[in-house]
């Protein structure tokens, strides 16, 4: 039974899933492309955008300003646990910074449930955004529509930092050589924290973002993790593109299998994670070479 | 504590030998005086803490009420609380420790299917009573259940079945189901279309979504397409919320009436009312009982006394229940002895806080009524009045699943 | 001088000495179930030990193994009633041969990637063996491993009781020691250990490292695989959950707390690991935040593990 509606309806929705996917993965990119660090608490950061979103929700009834709201706290966040946490591990080896994330993952769902309590937050489809229109081939959510958009601007805005700005030239060279970058007199770890402060700010934005449509409770970071995971290595790690077209891709691939066998739904993200890794270790558009 | 310890060690060094080969070795440890301490491992920490705290509340009234009265001839009862976690390996361990450390009579808990089977895994093995409260009837069948298994909550099979017995007629014969991709969700789809089988409903389809999903988009653009007259949210808990959630977004309740089988009082004070609003579903237990059923004003009025004022919820209730029905049986029998505590349940009928209840013979399950609920967002009197009973189904063996479907011998 | 010599015969000896704290151990715990989760633990521990702290690969899939060694014992014993002399063997050989497939695939990368095929290689089994209700129960688990006597020359031994059934369980262990210290102490042993510290220079000297990291990659998934195996008598069911990504963070954590590369270090990480969630349990709900900080710590300030920081400590005074 082919249905073309459908399947473009489909598709769209695997737009819009694809969409929180990119920003995810972004963050989680250029935290490994930078500073060669795996962020195993980047669901967490997404969880406490989340969090600080509904938050300031309720504080300012003001959905537009939680937009602001989120990042720059998540990212002050992100800046403390470089600083203070990460930083004191590097040259101990790749595997120290990626258990301290991992540990730091377990205390901040905690912290969360300390402040808000285990069950979730309720957040409703912000005012202006509710409701579904017709695009032709189906009803769709408006709320989806936003995200993508939003996500659009957001790697716009990104993309133009990073190509068109003196800090956006640092990025790129330290992604490609650390060494050479310091050896040049550039305050590399200035650098560094930085890069992990905007990582965060990322994920915690595309908390906020994706709130209204999940639930927001503490452990909703930890599938968004390996989802991030599987996007990041298929577009390679360190790669910004890669993670524009990875994230699409897996929203698209979640959402056809979802469709045509949703049984397999859930693996086939996984089976495409193994294929590119034993494939082409080096993700889509990754450098080959890099951490290897 | 540690002098306890001291004393238990040096039994167990003393005999050694003979425990060896004695498989009595337990009985001998259990005390036949003393405190009557009744287990209860329920997910205190994850994502149902809350309800599980609940039980836990609720259960401590039906500890207090056993104790206020006497007790068993001056013997007080204890409920020694212990944290599952939510994972079938913690809960075993749990009734290991429970069993082995704590020298517990009886075992009263689990909410999760997974749970509950681990923990009467154990249980049944060491002879111990455990009542489960955890709403699946996977314990029920053959395989798992025992003679020293009961299971107090009811089941999706049942409460799927007398929301479809209501709605289908009501709403019409098109279906569609969002099922979680698990046994419990499987459960919960069996029990729909047993009901419907009888009223001429049709399966447009049957959409499986994997357990734990937080994006249900994907699915809902199909669902749309096949314009069915009811939507069956065969999902639990976050999963009810989220498909809820979205599905409202997607707009598809200007079409088709959205039903689930177990409708949560948490799940829908976490997804709030726009959510949830006009959604059909099954429970246990909902406070506003009090209005016609005298044993649940009676619990209610005792909860909202240790609560400053707060109702107890569907697991809330189910924790009471279980405990109570326990230490009556127990009351009855006039012994902690297990075979003869055993004896007294299944003897029991019982009215603690919704109306009479008995234990089938064949897989002691306890057949007791189901609340059909509607979800309001205008017209509630306080935040806690989130739902409206518009009908009870009467108790009846006949809606469970048969003796023999279970796998039982009658 | 007294010191350096005690502490050199334990080394030397340390398959005793170990076995000999493992024989008083259920009296410094608070139930014995405790215990029994220590050893299984413990033993799992161990195994990732060897391929992390002794061979420098970190994957973080090693709870496939628990889990097939688990399932293996506890399928063959419950649907097709295989008695556990045998049950135990199964498990071992299902986890070792996922090993040899697993490994395979997984030693063609290396560094973070290496972590990250293996989370997804295990997530794979992970989602197979749930699919696979009617062998393994899916999300209900597999429940109806009986082990409650065993007849031995003529004396029957009562496994329901939970002491007989932990020094039943430490056989094994005792066992899987003195292999595990055969191994280390092997010319295989000094290889891979030459491998963790600097495999370009261990492939110049002629070793053929491909095939070292496999066979370390095996010999771990068997011993993860008897750790699982382990489990499944002592619980009586296979949770589904021993399969996912959180229980191989579990090995993970446990290795590093107690010290990684250090022979004894895996037994003390998994007894800290389970009191540390065991009591802080009873006291506080958030044992997740205390087990989270106290790894943080460990990591910043005591990378050597409990054990390791002792050890070092001692052979510098």
């Amino acid at each position: 039974m082919f249905d073309l509606k459908l399947l473009i309806l489909q598709m769209v929705t695997g737009v819009a899933l694809g969409s929180v996917f990119v920003l995810l993965s972004i963050g989680l990119s250029l935290i490994f492309g930078m500073l060669t660090v795996v962020n195993f608490a980047h669901g967490a950061y997404f969880m406490v955008g989340a969090y600080v979103g509904v938050y300031a929700l309720g504080v300012t009834g003001n959905f537009w300003l939680s937009l602001v709201i989120v990042p720059l706290a998540v990212g002050a966040l992100g800046l403390l646990t470089e600083r203070f946490l990460v930083r004191p591990l590097y040259g101990r080896g790749i595997d120290y910074p990626l258990l301290l994330t991992f540990g730091l993952s377990y205390v901040m769902m905690d912290l969360v449930r300390m402040v808000f309590g285990s069950d979730g937050q309720p957040i409703g489809t912000p005012p202006g955004l509710g409701g579904a229109v017709d695009i032709g081939v189906g009803n769709f959510p408006v709320y989806r529509l936003f995200l993508i958009v939003a996500t659009a601007i957001i790697v716009a805005a990104l993309w133009l930092f990073i190509e068109k700005t003196r800090f956006g030239l640092i990025i790129r060279a330290g992604a490609r050589d650390p060494e050479i970058v310091r050896v040049l007199g550039i305050d590399v770890s200035k650098a560094w924290l930085l890069v992990f402060g905007l990582g965060t700010a990322i994920a915690g934005l595309s908390g906020i973002l994706a709130a209204p449509i999940r639930a927001v409770t503490p452990e909703m970071g930890i599938p968004v993790l390996i989802e991030a995971f599987v996007v990041t290595v298929v577009g390679g790690m360190g790669s910004l593109p890669g993670a524009i077209v990875a994230g699409l891709l897996v929203g698209i691939v979640y959402s056809l299998s979802s469709l045509y066998v949703p049984d397999f739904a859930d693996t086939s993200i996984f089976v495409l994670m193994a294929l590119v890794l034993l494939v082409r270790p080096q993700g889509l558009f990754g450098r080959a070479g890099l951490m290897s | 504590m540690s002098e306890a310890n001291n004393t238990r060690r040096k039994l167990v060094l003393g005999a050694a030998a003979a425990a060896a080969t004695s498989p009595f070795w337990f009985n001998i440890a259990r005390a036949q005086s003393g405190t009557i301490k009744i287990g209860f491992p329920v997910p205190l920490t994850g994502p149902f803490a809350v309800e599980a705290q609940d039980q836990v509340r609720a259960a401590e009234i039906a500890i207090q009420e056993f104790n206020e009265a006497g007790g068993l001839n001056g013997r007080l009862a204890e409920l020694v609380v212990r944290d599952d976690k939510l994972n079938p390996g913690e809960a075993a361990t749990r009734a290991l420790e429970l069993i082995e450390k704590d020298h517990v009579n009886f075992i009263v808990g689990s909410l999760s299917s997974a749970t509950q089977l681990s923990t009467n895994n154990i249980t049944k093995a060491r002879k111990i009573l455990f009542n489960s409260i955890s709403q699946s009837d996977t314990i029920n069948e053959v395989k798992d259940a025992s003679p020293y298994t009961f299971h107090e909550a009811l089941n999706p099979h049942l409460t799927g079945g007398a929301v479809g017995r209501y709605a289908f007629p009501k709403f019409g014969k098109r279906i569609v189901y969002l099922t979680a991709d698990y046994a419990y969700g499987h459960e919960m789809v069996r029990g729909f279309q047993t009901a419907g089988k009888l009223l001429g409903a049709e399966t447009l389809a049957d959409i499986r979504h994997p357990l734990g999903a937080s994006d249900y988009s994907a699915f809902l653009p199909r669902i749309q397409s096949l314009k069915p007259d009811i939507l069956a949210l065969c999902n639990f808990g976050r999963d009810l919320v989220n498909s809820a959630k979205q599905a409202t977004d997607f707009g598809l309740k200007a079409t088709t009436k959205i039903i689930a089988p177990i409708l949560l009082y948490t799940a829908r004070q976490v997804g709030g009312p726009e959510a949830f609003e006009g959604i059909l579903g099954g429970t246990s237990y909902y406070w506003r009982l009090e209005d016609t059923v005298p044993s649940a004003r009676a619990f209610n009025d005792k909860f909202r006394k240790a609560n400053g004022g707060a109702v107890p919820s569907d697991y809330g209730a189910l924790g009471y229940a279980g405990v109570r029905t326990v230490l009556a049986a127990v009351k009855n029998a006039g012994t902690t002895d297990t075979e003869k505590v055993i004896a007294a349940m299944r003897a029991l009928k019982y009215d603690f806080y919704k109306g009479p209840q008995y234990y089938r013979a064949c897989d002691h399950q306890s057949v007791q009524s189901v609340l059909i609920v509607e979800s309001k967002s205008k017209d509630m009197k306080d935040k806690n009045d989130v739902f409206n009973i518009v009908s009870v189904e009467a108790p009846n063996e006949k809606n469970l699943r048969t003796c023999a479907e279970l796998g039982h011998q009658s | 001088m007294l010191r350096n010599s005690v502490l050199n015969g334990i080394s030397r000896h340390r398959v005793a000495a170990v076995t000999g704290f493992l024989l008083v151990f259920p009296w410094l715990m608070p139930y014995e179930a405790l215990a029994v989760n220590v050893l299984i633990f413990g033993l799992y521990a161990m195994g990732f030990n060897l391929l992390f702290g002794y061979t420098g690969m970190l994957s973080f899939g090693h709870a496939a193994f628990l889990g097939v060694g688990s399932y293996g014992t506890g399928i063959v014993m419950v649907h097709y009633g295989w008695p556990w002399y045998l049950a135990i063997p199964a498990g071992v050989i299902l986890a070792s041969l996922f090993g040899v497939v697993i490994g395979w695939m997984a030693i063609r990368t290396r560094g973070i990637y290496f972590s990250m095929v293996t989370l997804a290689l295990a997530q794979c089994v992970y989602f197979i063996f749930y699919k696979a209700e009617s062998l393994t129960g899916g999300e209900n688990g597999l429940r109806g491993i009986k082990l409650e006597t065993i007849d031995f020359l003529g004396l029957q031994i009562d496994l329901l009781n939970p002491t007989n059934k932990y020094y039943f369980l430490l056989i094994f262990v005792v066992m899987t020691l003195w292999f595990v210290s055969r191994v280390l102490s092997s010319p295989f042993g000094a290889v891979i250990e030459t491998i963790r510290e600097n495999e370009k220079r261990s492939a110049a000297c002629g070793y053929d490292v491909a095939r070292t990291k496999l066979v370390a990659f095996v010999l771990s998934a068997a011993i993860c695989g008897l750790a699982g195996s382990l489990r499944a008598l002592h619980l009586s069911v296979v949770p589904v959950d021993s399969l996912h990504y959180l229980t191989s963070g579990q090995a993970v954590m446990m290795a590093l707390l107690g010290g990684m590369g250090t022979f004894f270090g895996p037994f003390v990480g998994a007894a800290a690991f389970l009191l540390i969630e065991d009591v802080v349990t009873n006291i506080t709900k958030y044992w997740q935040f205390v087990a989270g900080a106290v790894f943080m710590t460990f990591v910043l300030f005591f990378p050597r593990g409990i054990w390791g920081s002792i050890l070092h400590w001692l052979r510098q005074r």
